[in-house]
């Protein structure tokens, strides 16, 4: 049983705060859902969870089973136990998904020898189809063959904890529940350490598949509202406008990342 | 230009940066009286036998753009390589030029004729066979027939003591296909002007080209794609880094001339810069004299993409590792598309041998 214990984070990105305090512990096997409007704070949380450069930690704690996860480069982080499901995967133009993989494995002092076979596994329960497992990272993939890429190497790495951020960004309905699914079954995994879950989303779609045990309302960077899934409905119905005053959902655009493509479901939340 | 004494060398007159054409180069610390001309061993691969003249080759082409063309064109010996019309020459021909040290000018000179509708593979390696000092002036000469298929690849191994400044000049014909590929790993100070023109319709070339210097050396590349027919076709992509101390240049110029209506032309030149006193510079130009084209032309000069390397990172690959496949993956794209397959895991693993990440700056 693994914990991840996030006190009172506080962080900046290009001097302007973001995060103004985030409190949150996820046990192995948890779900928990991390919702907001745009400009909450989200992909900040995920970034500096993960060690992204450009972003500066100002205060607060993040530990991994006691560990300090601020200390560490992003790649300890990934080796501790820690991985990041991107929005926004990166293209690597000439490195390969099997070769990268086969690096990650060989940093965790595992044998990559089975990988081809596990990746092929994971491939057909994710829906992606095998041709892409040889090609350069992302390139040239579609938004939900990208999703079902980062899914299917959260599967074969095996972290501890993942940090969704915005897994339901950018594809279809079908790739959408296969991600969603997948994620849900390791967290739901025999063994003493499924994996935990932190699912940033504005939409409360990705739920259908991941049943979070808890859901975290974010808004302006901070935690305003914390409780059970059914927290997730009174957003469905009644949308942000229940936990924040119409000054705070003023959209800002102050968090990370390129904006949403115009017309996506996105738009829905984005107030 | 008037014919040259080659041995009277200390009289010979140099250009220098003033002008255009030498600006960026190291021109300025070129002593040609330092060097004495001598001939150099050639070994030819190949199943071609008859295809391959070594014993002399005269220039194709009368064009002398520098003294160093003119010093060849007086001292070279040459070598031909001539595909009759309608033959395939299925291996390629590999050409293994051993450059002697010791203050040596030696002068290669390949002359490749493709007849029509013929198609042949060249691959032409320049190889260090002593140390010290040395001076190579290679001259290649092509011309692609009509509906000829000529690659030609050009790979520098030379070691870090040799000047190497090189002129590549082709002619392609109607409805012909040519590729030039130049892998650059070597030599102090490597330098190779091309002038590729398409002076039949429907002629398509393309050019490609991986360097990587590092130490002290630089690489300059300077390259004219000419179009002078209509309905041609040019496509140039040349990918680089420099470690160190080390420089690059690249000069592009698309000239597409009124007859040329109906062309497509493009240029794209990316060097990632490895430290911080390492340097390159990109300049592409463009010279449109007809309305019906399409040109493009992009260049980049950088360290290695951010985002790319904390992708990696944040998989749990080490970042030493992560930069080498990043930089691998960069160059994939020109290894890919090199003539000789054969080639292409040597050349990976010498470009992984060369990187020295890891050494310096791992977080």
């Amino acid at each position: 049983m693994s914990t991840l214990e996030i006190r009172d984070l506080t962080a900046s990105v290009a001097g302007k705060q973001i995060l103004h305090g985030i409190d949150m512990t996820v046990a192995s096997g948890e779900v928990h859902a991390v919702m907001g409007p745009n400009g909450a704070g989200k992909s900040t949380l995920s970034a500096v969870l993960m060690g992204r450069p450009g972003f500066e930690v100002l205060g607060g704690t993040v530990t991994l089973d006691g560990e300090d996860v601020l200390a560490m480069p992003a790649w300890r982080r990934a080796v501790a136990g820690l991985h990041l499901v991107m929005q926004y995967p990166t293209e690597v133009p000439g490195v390969m998904l099997d070769d990268m993989l086969g690096e990650a494995l060989t940093t965790r002092g595992r044998d990559a020898d089975g990988l081809s076979g596990t990746l092929l596994a994971e491939a057909e329960r994710i829906g992606l189809a095998e041709p892409l497992l040889h090609r350069a990272l992302n390139v040239d993939l579609s938004g939900g063959e990208k999703k079902r890429n980062e899914t299917l190497q959260l599967a074969v790495l095996r972290p501890k904890f993942a940090i969704l951020d915005e897994l339901d960004s950018g594809l279809d309905i079908d790739a959408l529940r296969a991600c969603s699914r997948r994620v849900e079954d390791l967290s739901n995994e025999a063994g003493d350490a499924p994996l935990g879950v932190i699912a940033i989303t504005h939409y409360s779609r990705l739920l259908e598949e991941l049943r979070p045990d808890r859901v975290h309302i974010l808004v302006k960077g901070r935690i305003v509202e914390s409780g059970g899934p059914e927290l997730a409905d009174v957003l469905e119905r009644d949308g942000y406008a229940a936990f924040a005053s119409p000054d705070e959902l003023t959209p800002e655009r102050d968090d990370a990342g390129p904006r949403e493509q115009p017309g996506s479901l996105d738009d829905l939340f984005a107030i | 230009m008037s014919v040259l004494d080659p041995s009277r060398l200390d009289a010979v007159e140099l250009p220098t940066t003033d002008e255009e054409i030498w600006r960026y180069s190291r021109i300025g610390d070129l002593d040609l009286a330092r060097f004495t001309p001598s001939t150099h061993d050639v070994e030819v691969d190949g199943d071609a036998g008859a295809l391959v003249d070594a014993s002399g080759a005269a220039p194709l082409f009368d064009d002398r753009p520098d003294v160093f063309a003119t010093l060849n064109a007086e001292l070279g010996a040459g070598i031909a390589v001539t595909v009759p019309p309608g033959s395939v020459v299925d291996e390629p021909i590999v050409i293994t030029h051993s450059i002697p040290g010791g203050g040596a000018l030696t002068a290669p000179r390949l002359v490749i004729d493709a007849g029509a509708d013929s198609e042949v593979t060249v691959v032409e390696r320049f190889r260090s066979a002593g140390g010290g000092a040395a001076l190579t002036l290679p001259v290649l000469h092509v011309r692609v027939g009509q509906a000829a298929r000529v690659r030609y690849l050009a790979v520098n191994e030379l070691n870090d003591e040799v000047w190497s400044i090189g002129h590549q000049q082709a002619e392609s014909g109607r409805d012909s296909d040519l590729l030039l590929a130049t892998v650059a790993l070597g030599g102090d100070y490597a330098r190779v002007r091309t002038e590729a023109r398409s002076v039949g319709r429907g002629a398509s070339t393309r050019q490609v080209a991986l360097y990587f210097a590092d130490g002290d050396q630089m690489h300059d590349f300077r390259v004219i794609q000419s179009h002078v027919a209509p309905h041609t076709n040019s496509d140039l992509l040349f990918k680089g880094a420099v470690q160190d101390h080390a420089a690059s240049v690249y000069t592009g110029l698309i000239e597409i001339g009124e007859e040329a209506r109906g062309t497509a032309a493009y240029q794209t030149n990316r060097t990632l810069t490895l430290s911080d006193g390492a340097w390159a510079e990109s300049v592409p130009n463009l010279d449109i004299r007809t309305n019906d084209v399409k040109c493009s032309h992009a260049s980049t000069v950088g360290p290695i993409d951010e985002d790319q390397r904390f992708y990696l990172e944040s998989r749990g690959v080490m970042p030493e590792v992560a930069e080498r496949l990043v930089v691998l993956g960069f160059f994939d794209e020109v290894i890919s598309q090199l003539p000789s397959k054969g080639f292409a895991d040597e050349l990976r693993r010498r470009v992984a041998d060369k990187l020295d990440i890891g050494t310096g700056d791992a977080r």
